[in-house]
C-alpha cells in the first residue's frame, strides 16, 4: 500500500477498535491507539503474513508482547480476512475465543501472550529457529514501554545479541504512559537508547504514529548485519481521538455512549479531512 | 551388586539418543553440567542453546523454538524452573506447545545444600497446571526411556530428576516403561504403597522389611504423577483395601494428594502419606534428610502396620 492508502487504513482501524471496545465492554482503548499504526504498517506492508500461508512454518512471524492492545491486532487480523467482523463483534462475550489478550484460539495469532516481558523470549526462540533452518524469514514483535520494566526483557536482550538475531525485530511502543502513570515516574527507563545500544541491538527511532516514517524504517532491516534490530517508536497514547490522548486515565476505560459517539465524530471528521 | 546410577544420567543419555532426531533441540540455563545436558552440548553444540542464568527467558525461547517445529527439551535445578513458573503457565501449558522441561536435584535427597535447593513442591505447582504431563522417575532406565518418549509426546512436559545415585531396578525390563502407566514393582494383597522417584527405593526396602513379618505388600512405582494411572489406583485400592504414598515432596499438592483426590471420590481408602510435612529442608547428606524428614523404610514400613490397622 502507498502511505495514502495506509493513512486512510489507520483512520478506519481507529474506528473499529472504538467500536469493538465500547461494544465489547471491556479493552485498553489508549494502547490499541498507539500502536495501530505500527500494526498497520507491519500487516499490510512488511508481514506478508495472510490465512493462506499462516499455517505453513516458512513466512514471517508477528508476536505481540504487549498483549493488552489486542483489540488493535484483532483489527488488523479482520482487515486481513483471518475472520469476519462479526466473528470480532463477539469480542469478551461469553464462549467468544476473542478473548481480553492474545490467545491461539483466534485465527492469526502466534503466540498467547497478555503477561508482559513474554513476547521478546518467545521471538528469541523463534528467530534462533528460523537461523537454524537457515531460512530467511523475520520475527517481530511488539513491546510496550511500561513492559521494559520486566526483568525477563533483558534476559531476552542478552540472548538476542548472543545468538546475533539480525531477524529479529523489536519494536517499543514508547508512548510514555503506563497504567497508573507516566513511565518516567513509574519505575524510569531513560537512558533507552544508550541501554538498548549497550546491549548491543542496533537502534532507530521513529514517529511511531506516522506510517510513512514506520514503511520507511522496516525497508532497512537488517541495520546492520549480526545485531537484532530494535525500533523505538515514539507514538502518542490515544492517538488521534483528542480528549483520549495523552490521558492516563484511558489506559483501560471504556469509553461512555457520549464519548463514544464522540470520537467516532472525530474520526469521521478526519475521514472527511482525508478525502 | 545391584547397579547404582542417578535418574539425571539417565536424561543425559535419553538427549543423546534422541540425537538423530534433528528437531531435537537443548536448552540450559548454566546448568547442564548439573542436569547432564552437557553430554549432548559436546556431541551436538549447533542445537545447545545456553540462556544463560536466566530461567524465565529459558521457558520462553523453548515456547518459541517449539512453535516453530522444534522439540525443545529444557533442564535446570528443579527449584529453578520454578523461576519461570508463570512463563511455564501462560506461554507454554496454556498455547499447549510440545516444550519438556526437567528440574534436576528435586527434592530434600539433593541433601548438602540445603533448603534453598531442594524443590518441595514442584510436583505440585506443575500438577495444577491443564495440558502438562508431569514425571517423577525413579532409576536412570526408566528416565532415559520415558524421555526418548516425550519427544513423540503431544503437550508440555515436567520430568523431576534427582541428584544422587539410587538403585537401578528396571535393566532388562524396558518394555514396562511407558508414559502415564504405573508399574507393579513388588506384588501383594494387604497394604500397596504407591511411590515415586527416591522414594521408591525406600518403599521396596520397606516391602522386604515387612514381607519378613508375614505382610503382603504391593509397591507401585508411580512414575507418571500426571495423567495419573488411575486404573491401577483403583485396582490395588480395591485389592489391598489400604494405601502408603511414599515421594520425596511435600505431602501437600504431589503423589499423595494426587492419589487421595482421586480416590475419596470413587472408592475412599485408608491412607497414609510419606513425604515432606509442610516445612523446609536443611543441611546434610542425602540418607540423613530422609531421616530427618521421615521418608525412610521404616517411616513406610510403620505407615503400612497403622494404615492397615484402619482398613473395613
Amino acid at each position: 500500500m502507498n502511505h495514502k492508502e495506509l493513512e486512510l487504513k489507520s483512520i478506519e482501524y481507529r474506528k473499529t477498535i472504538l467500536d469493538i471496545i465500547y461494544k465489547g465492554g471491556a479493552g485498553h482503548t489508549a494502547g490499541s491507539l498507539s500502536c495501530i499504526d505500527i500494526l498497520n504498517v507491519l500487516y499490510n506492508n512488511v508481514l506478508n503474513i495472510n490465512p493462506n500461508n499462516f499455517k505453513s512454518n516458512d513466512r514471517n512471524r508477528y508476536v505481540q508482547s504487549k498483549g493488552h492492545t489486542v483489540e488493535a491486532l484483532y483489527t488488523v487480523l479482520c482487515d486481513n480476512n483471518f475472520f469476519t467482523r462479526e466473528e470480532l463483534n463477539t469480542l469478551n462475550q461469553f464462549n467468544s475465543h476473542f478473548i481480553g489478550h492474545p490467545t491461539r484460539k483466534v485465527p492469526g495469532v502466534e503466540h498467547n501472550t497478555g503477561a508482559l516481558g513474554h513476547g521478546l523470549s518467545v521471538a528469541v526462540g523463534m528467530a534462533i529457529g528460523f537461523k537454524l533452518d537457515n531460512k530467511p524469514y523475520k520475527v517481530y514483535t511488539l513491546l510496550g514501554d511500561g513492559e521494559l520494566s520486566e526483568g525477563s526483557i533483558w534476559e531476552s536482550l542478552l540472548s538476542a545479541s548472543k545468538y546475533k538475531l539480525d531477524n529479529l525485530v523489536i519494536i517499543i511502543d514508547r508512548n510514555g504512559l503506563q497504567i497508573t502513570g507516566k513511565t518516567e515516574e513509574v519505575n524510569p527507563i531513560e537512558p533507552l537508547l544508550d541501554k538498548f545500544i549497550s546491549f548491543g541491538l542496533c537502534v532507530n527511532q521513529v514517529n511511531g504514529n506516522s506510517v510513512s516514517e514506520l514503511d520507511e524504517i522496516f525497508k532497512k532491516i537488517p541495520f546492520e548485519n549480526n545485531q537484532p534490530n530494535l525500533i523505538i517508536a515514539n507514538t502518542i497514547k490515544g492517538k488521534g481521538i483528542s480528549f483520549i490522548e495523552n490521558q492516563v486515565v484511558w489506559h483501560h476505560k471504556l469509553p461512555s455512549e457520549e464519548e463514544y459517539n464522540r470520537a467516532i465524530q472525530e474520526l469521521n471528521k478526519q475521514l472527511e479531512n482525508f478525502k | 551388586m545391584t547397579r547404582m546410577a542417578a535418574t539425571r544420567d539417565g536424561y543425559g543419555q535419553a538427549l543423546l539418543d534422541l540425537a538423530s532426531n534433528e528437531k531435537v533441540v537443548v536448552l540450559e540455563a548454566d546448568l547442564g553440567k548439573s542436569t547432564k545436558s552437557l553430554h549432548f552440548r559436546k556431541a551436538y553444540p549447533e542445537r545447545t542453546f545456553s540462556f544463560g542464568i536466566g530461567e524465565q527467558n529459558m521457558m520462553l525461547g523453548a515456547a518459541g523454538l517449539a512453535s516453530s517445529g522444534y522439540i525443545p527439551f529444557a533442564s535446570t535445578f528443579a527449584i529453578f524452573t520454578e523461576r519461570g513458573f508463570e512463563q511455564v503457565r501462560n506461554g507454554i501449558a496454556r498455547p499447549n506447545l510440545s516444550v519438556h522441561l526437567c528440574g534436576s536435584h528435586g527434592g530434600v535427597h539433593t541433601g548438602t545444600d540445603g533448603s534453598s535447593a531442594q524443590s518441595i513442591e514442584d510436583l505440585a505447582i506443575y500438577r495444577t497446571l491443564p495440558n502438562m504431563t508431569i514425571l517423577h522417575p525413579c532409576d536412570d532406565v526408566s528416565t532415559r526411556l520415558l524421555t526418548i518418549q516425550l519427544a513423540d509426546h503431544d503437550g508440555p512436559s515436567y520430568t523431576r530428576t534427582a541428584r544422587n545415585s539410587t538403585p537401578v531396578i528396571y535393566d532388562g525390563r524396558e518394555d514396562e516403561i511407558v508414559i502415564g502407566k504405573g508399574i507393579v514393582v513388588n506384588d501383594g494383597n494387604d497394604v500397596a504403597i504407591f511411590a515415586c522417584g527416591v522414594a521408591l527405593h525406600e518403599a521396596v526396602k520397606a516391602c522386604h522389611q515387612l514381607e519378613q513379618e508375614g505382610i503382603s505388600v504391593a509397591v507401585i512405582d508411580m512414575h507418571t504423577i500426571k495423567p495419573l494411572d488411575i486404573d491401577m489406583v483403583n485396582k490395588y485400592a480395591e485389592k489391598c483395601g489400604a494405601i502408603v504414598t511414599a515421594e520425596d515432596h511435600s505431602v501437600i499438592g504431589g503423589l499423595g494428594s494426587a492419589i487421595a483426590e482421586h480416590l475419596v471420590k470413587e472408592n475412599p481408602t485408608p491412607m497414609e502419606m510419606i513425604g515432606v510435612q509442610d516445612r523446609f529442608g536443611e543441611s546434610a547428606q542425602a540418607h540423613e534428610m530422609l531421616e530427618l524428614m521421615g521418608i525412610t523404610h521404616k517411616d513406610i514400613a510403620n505407615a503400612c502396620q497403622k494404615v492397615m490397622t484402619r482398613k473395613n
